[in-house]
């Protein structure tokens, strides 16, 4: 598991630090999954059931990483969708996706 | 005494309102007071001090480090106050006759001079070396002000910065000195460490601390080569620099170095700085000083080389603790009487050559001349001041200098390791020095007031100055002349109290210094070289003008200003260029430095507390099922960066979302499987909107470097992710707070959907913000694509233009004609809308939730959109969703809001069972309502994004 997410961040920093805004906005969205993956992790993988309570147990996942996972996840949805827009919006204005290029653009 | 610190600076604040009030008076009135009342204070307290009764008052400031604004008056520190509030007096009076108050902003000009009395105060009365730092820096900044005052002229502004440049990093070296002694006494206090003398003195880090601390003294007291501020911050006011500038400020570091004398002076090594460097100072700026030809420059120069004079005094008196012997100490008293001496003269001198600036508009003693017929007065002035400064009888300068020249030929006698050449070698310096301060001081009297008068002065008519200009410097002359003829007045009541201070070691318990200081003694030594440096100084004054010494100046390149200069410039320069060597203006660039910055510290803290573990037997055990699920996330994570086109890549990591999905359902966390799930679907379905209008893919080249330089980033930090993954999974487990949401999940909330309960009740003010925040960004997205910021404010009418042409564009278009979609969607689309609302409802306890129904409804939305058409979806479901999101916020505010009018703090939820049709018994909670706002927020978000996005078409593409 541990390793997975290990990728998925490597994956990611690499996908960001390419030249073209796509790549970079997949990238954010792949270490978003890899956070979300690690926070799972810290609160111990599977130690019981579902937070739903029934009354019938006491073991409960963890409900607190959930929530905040839930949060995150809702999050990284308004600010993915936020960053492709940007990015749309400045391909059409400045005709290039290049992140390089962009800063060109703004010296000149 | 807090009170008399406290006085300058409450008249400071109070300075610009009360100038108001009394709009009538020159505001230099409503100050004067000030240092006045001051100076009467503290002269009634000479006789205590006198006696051995130092005045001390303390307030707690910061006691956990040891730092109290405590106060201590003793002889050394009574002499300062006295300089200070008295000569700050006479300054205020002449100023008030010196500035124009309509001319000038004269508020701000009595600002900063009360600031920096305050501050002046401060530094020679606290007893804490912090606060005295405090204080210290406090008067290099007023000086800052006060030099920039005239702040168009880029000389002043110069002047400033380099004055401030100096004497703050002086400052700081002096603070670490500080430190060290608080390293070796364990407290700030200047009297608890004298208690400690012994440890200090028998310490390594003494030598340190006194470099440091001489550092600091020697920059604020202009000693060289640090000398270079001085005679540029002459572009301050003339009452400045009289001030400031000769009488008060620059005589700080005379005061620390007198003030850290007990602990230092047993040491043969602050002997010779202090000696040497003043010595130095001494000849040089004696010298300089009669290459001047602006009469403040002279000033200034004399400044620096009195103030040279004084500190080899210092220096030279500590022979008297090395040896023991009470015969050095004459050197000390000298200091003292000097310092009191220069403070007159050069007081008297500055107002002098003030008075004849402001009359003359001019101080180049080459177009100045013969004022002695206009200006009777202010030419008395100016005599007894360069009479005293040139060491002429009856003056007080004339005992200062005699006891000068005693103390350098007492030297004679003494057994210094090393530096007899050196020691026989002083008192040529000294008379040498001598005969340049007589020099200068003739040629800044008679070049001034004797011989023919000169055409051409920018005013006309020189005349006498007001009587204000003239009353202050007359008092110091006549100051000059009493001490001259009466100088036991000062030998008992201040001068023996301040060798006290500097000197204790060499007293026993209730004695006090002994010092008588005459006028005569008959045919001594330095009567002898009294005659020579008048012999001398005058055959140099005669041959002054066929010397030529003025045009022989130096190259500017050999002055210490100009390697001043040139090291700003090259750290202008330096600072520049490696700053801009990393901050390239790439985001690519900053964020190698973010992840290579988190890989040290996060992998260097791993690291140091031996977190890296690779294995311990506790792992939950491994099921097929997610060693595959794993796999293939991580194999789609991989295919990314080699998608050859863009539909690819977007797939491969909606692939590692819904094996992330699938994750979450194996991790017993439902609500998190649904959540993302959907927002995957509707992430996707995002994507390809966009797509239309975004970029192919371009094979780009990249060169090998850089892309390894990428890949070891990248590796670094997921190798990072890895071990701490592991690491928390090894080490030793946290009590999880859970707990509690878990046990009173029920009973206070009333729902059994943990998660939800959490989101919408425990943390509910958190998810508030956050649909706050998706709110905001989906208002982004809609200004971005809807609301084009074209210049020229023709924005509604091309985009309305715009809008015309993509309306046409599209009906050509053909209309996805897959009728299965269709048929389906038409069912599917209510199916959806019901399951959403079933979600929402169940939220509470069963996974479900407003977010989860939210984005399910949203995701109905969307395949009818892409069924049929974005436009008829927008006709069938006619809601303004941007108007949603708004109403949605409003409700979840408003539940929030609303518990307060039954007396409970924000968003606390009540709960109660109700039975409702179809869904069966539920507890119908508040927190049902505002999760009803999160529903609402969140679908009007994701439709206007998704539709804002999905109707643009890119078609006005500039």
């Amino acid at each position: 598991m541990a390793l997975s997410i290990g990728v998925l961040f490597a994956v990611g920093v690499y996908l960001i630090l390419s030249r073209s805004l796509l790549r970079i906005i997949l990238g954010t969205s792949l270490v978003t999954h890899g956070t979300h993956l690690l926070l799972m992790t810290v609160s111990r993988l599977k130690t019981g059931a579902a937070p739903i309570l029934n009354g019938q147990t006491e073991q409960y996942t963890d409900p607190l990483p959930q929530a905040l996972i839930l949060t995150s996840i809702v999050i990284s949805f308004g600010v993915t969708s936020f960053f492709f827009v940007l990015a749309y919006r400045a391909y059409q204005t400045l005709g290039t996706d290049d992140a390089e290029r962009l800063k060109e653009g703004q010296n000149e | 005494l807090h009170a008399a610190i406290l006085a300058p600076f409450l008249f400071a604040a109070g300075l610009p309102l009360l100038a108001r009030l009394l709009r009538r008076i020159h505001p230099g009135w409503v100050v004067f007071p000030v240092p006045l009342a001051l100076f009467l204070y503290f002269l009634r307290n000479i006789p205590a001090v006198k006696d051995g009764q130092p005045v001390s008052e303390s307030v707690s400031w910061i006691p956990s480090l040891g730092i109290h604004l405590s106060l201590y008056m003793d002889g050394l520190s009574l002499l300062f106050v006295l300089l200070i509030s008295g000569i700050g007096s006479l300054v205020t009076f002449y100023s008030i006759f010196y500035m124009d108050r309509r001319k000038e902003d004269i508020n701000r000009f009595y600002v900063y001079l009360l600031l920096f009395m305050g501050a002046m105060l401060g530094v020679v009365l606290t007893d804490n070396l912090m606060v005295l730092y405090g204080f210290w820096e406090l008067t290099s900044i007023s000086s800052f002000l006060l030099i920039a005052f005239w702040h168009r002229r880029d000389r002043s502004k110069y002047a400033a910065q380099k004055s401030l440049l100096i004497t703050v990093i002086g400052g700081l070296a002096m603070f670490a000195g500080f430190l060290l002694f608080y390293l070796m006494t364990g407290t700030f206090s200047v009297r608890e460490m004298l208690a400690q003398i012994g440890t200090i003195q028998g310490s390594p880090l003494l030598i340190p601390a006194m470099l440091l601390i001489l550092l600091g003294a020697f920059t604020k007291s202009a000693q060289f080569p640090f000398h270079i501020w001085l005679p540029d911050a002459m572009e301050a006011p003339t009452p400045v620099s009289a001030y400031l500038h000769s009488a008060t400020m620059v005589k700080a570091g005379l005061y620390v170095v007198a003030r850290f004398s007990p602990f230092f002076a047993g040491e043969p090594i602050w002997f010779w700085i202090v000696s040497l460097t003043g010595l130095i100072t001494l000849l040089y700026a004696s010298f300089q000083a009669t290459r001047q030809t602006d009469l403040k420059a002279i000033l200034a120069y004399s400044t620096v080389s009195q103030l040279g004079l004084i500190m080899s005094l210092l220096g030279l008196g500590s022979a008297s603790v090395i040896h023991g012997d009470v015969a050095y100490t004459k050197a000390t008293a000298a200091a003292v009487f000097h310092l009191i001496n220069h403070a007159i003269f050069k007081g008297s001198l500055f107002m002098a050559v003030g008075i004849v600036d402001h009359e003359t508009g001019t101080r180049d003693i080459r177009k100045l001349g013969g004022l002695i017929a206009v200006m009777p007065i202010t030419f008395s002035i100016a005599l007894a001041g360069s009479f005293s400064m040139a060491g002429l009888p009856p003056f007080s300068g004339f005992l200062s200098k005699e006891m000068f020249f005693s103390a350098v030929l007492g030297l004679s006698n003494l057994e210094m390791s090393g530096g007899q050449i050196v020691l026989a070698f002083i008192p040529a310096a000294a008379w040498a020095a001598s005969v340049f301060t007589f020099l200068y001081s003739m040629l800044l009297l008679f070049k001034t007031f004797a011989g023919p008068r000169k055409p051409g002065l920018p005013m006309a008519n020189p005349h006498e100055p007001a009587l204000g200009m003239l009353v202050p410097p007359v008092a110091l002359v006549s100051l000059a002349v009493v001490f001259g003829l009466f100088p036991n007045l000062l030998s008992e009541t201040l001068i023996e109290p301040v060798m006290a201070s500097i000197l204790p070691g060499l007293l026993e318990p209730n004695q006090s210094f002994l010092v008588s200081i005459g006028m005569w003694h008959g045919w001594t030594a330095e009567v002898w070289m009294t005659l020579g440096v008048i012999l001398a100084g005058t055959a140099l004054y005669v041959l002054y003008g066929k010397l030529n010494v003025m045009e022989k100046a130096v190259p500017e390149r050999f002055s210490f200003s100009f390697i001043y200069d040139r090291c700003l410039h090259a750290f202008e320069k330096i600072s520049a260029s490696l700053t801009q060597s990393y901050m390239t203006g790439s985001i690519r660039h900053y964020l190698i430095y973010l992840f290579i910055f988190v890989a040290f510290t996060v992998g260097g803290t791993l690291f140091a507390a031996k977190g890296i573990r690779w294995f311990s037997g506790s792992y939950a055990p491994v099921t097929l099922y997610e060693t595959v699920i794993a796999a293939v996330m991580v194999l789609a994570a991989l295919a990314v960066p080699f998608a050859r086109s863009r539909l690819m890549s977007i797939i491969f990591t909606g692939a590692v979302g819904y094996m992330v999905t699938l994750l979450f359902a194996l991790f017993r966390a439902p609500d998190l499987a649904l959540t993302q799930l959907v927002v995957e679907t509707v992430s996707v379905a995002l994507f390809l909107l966009c797509f239309l209008h975004l970029p192919k893919l371009e094979k780009k080249f990249v060169s090998k470097r850089r892309k390894m330089a990428n890949l070891a980033v990248s590796a670094a930090v997921g190798a990072l992710v890895t071990l701490v993954a592991l690491a928390a999974l090894a080490g030793p487990s946290f009590d999880t707070i859970s707990h509690y949401f878990v046990k009173e999940s029920d009973e206070l909330a009333g729902g059994k959907n943990v998660v939800n309960v959490i989101l919408v009740d425990f943390r509910g003010f958190d998810t508030l913000l956050e649909i706050t925040v998706l709110g905001i960004a989906s208002l982004g997205i809609y200004s971005l694509i809807r609301l084009r910021m074209e210049p020229g404010g023709t924005s509604r009418a091309l985009a309305a233009e715009a809008g015309r042409k993509a309306d046409e564009r599209r009906a050509v278009l053909p209309r996805s004609n897959d009728v299965m979609l269709r048929t389906v969607t038409r069912s599917a689309v209510y199916i959806i809308l019901t399951f959403s609302l079933y979600l929402f409802f169940a939220g509470h306890n069963a996974p479900g939730g407003g977010f989860i129904g939210a984005l399910v409804a949203a995701a109905a939305l969307v395949l009818l959109a892409i069924a049929f058409d974005i436009r008829l979806a927008e006709q069938t479901v006619p809601i303004n969703f941007r108007k949603l999101t708004a109403a949605g916020l409003a409700v979840a505010l408003l539940t929030g809001v609303g518990s307060f009018a039954f007396g409970q703090p924000f968003l606390s939820h009540a709960f109660g069972h109700f039975d409702l049709p179809i869904l069966g018994e539920t507890e119908l909670a508040t927190a049902v309502l505002f999760d009803l706002g999160v529903y609402m927020t969140v679908t009007g978000v994701a439709m206007t994004i998704l539709l804002t996005i999905g109707k643009d078409d890119g078609s006005w593409k500039s």
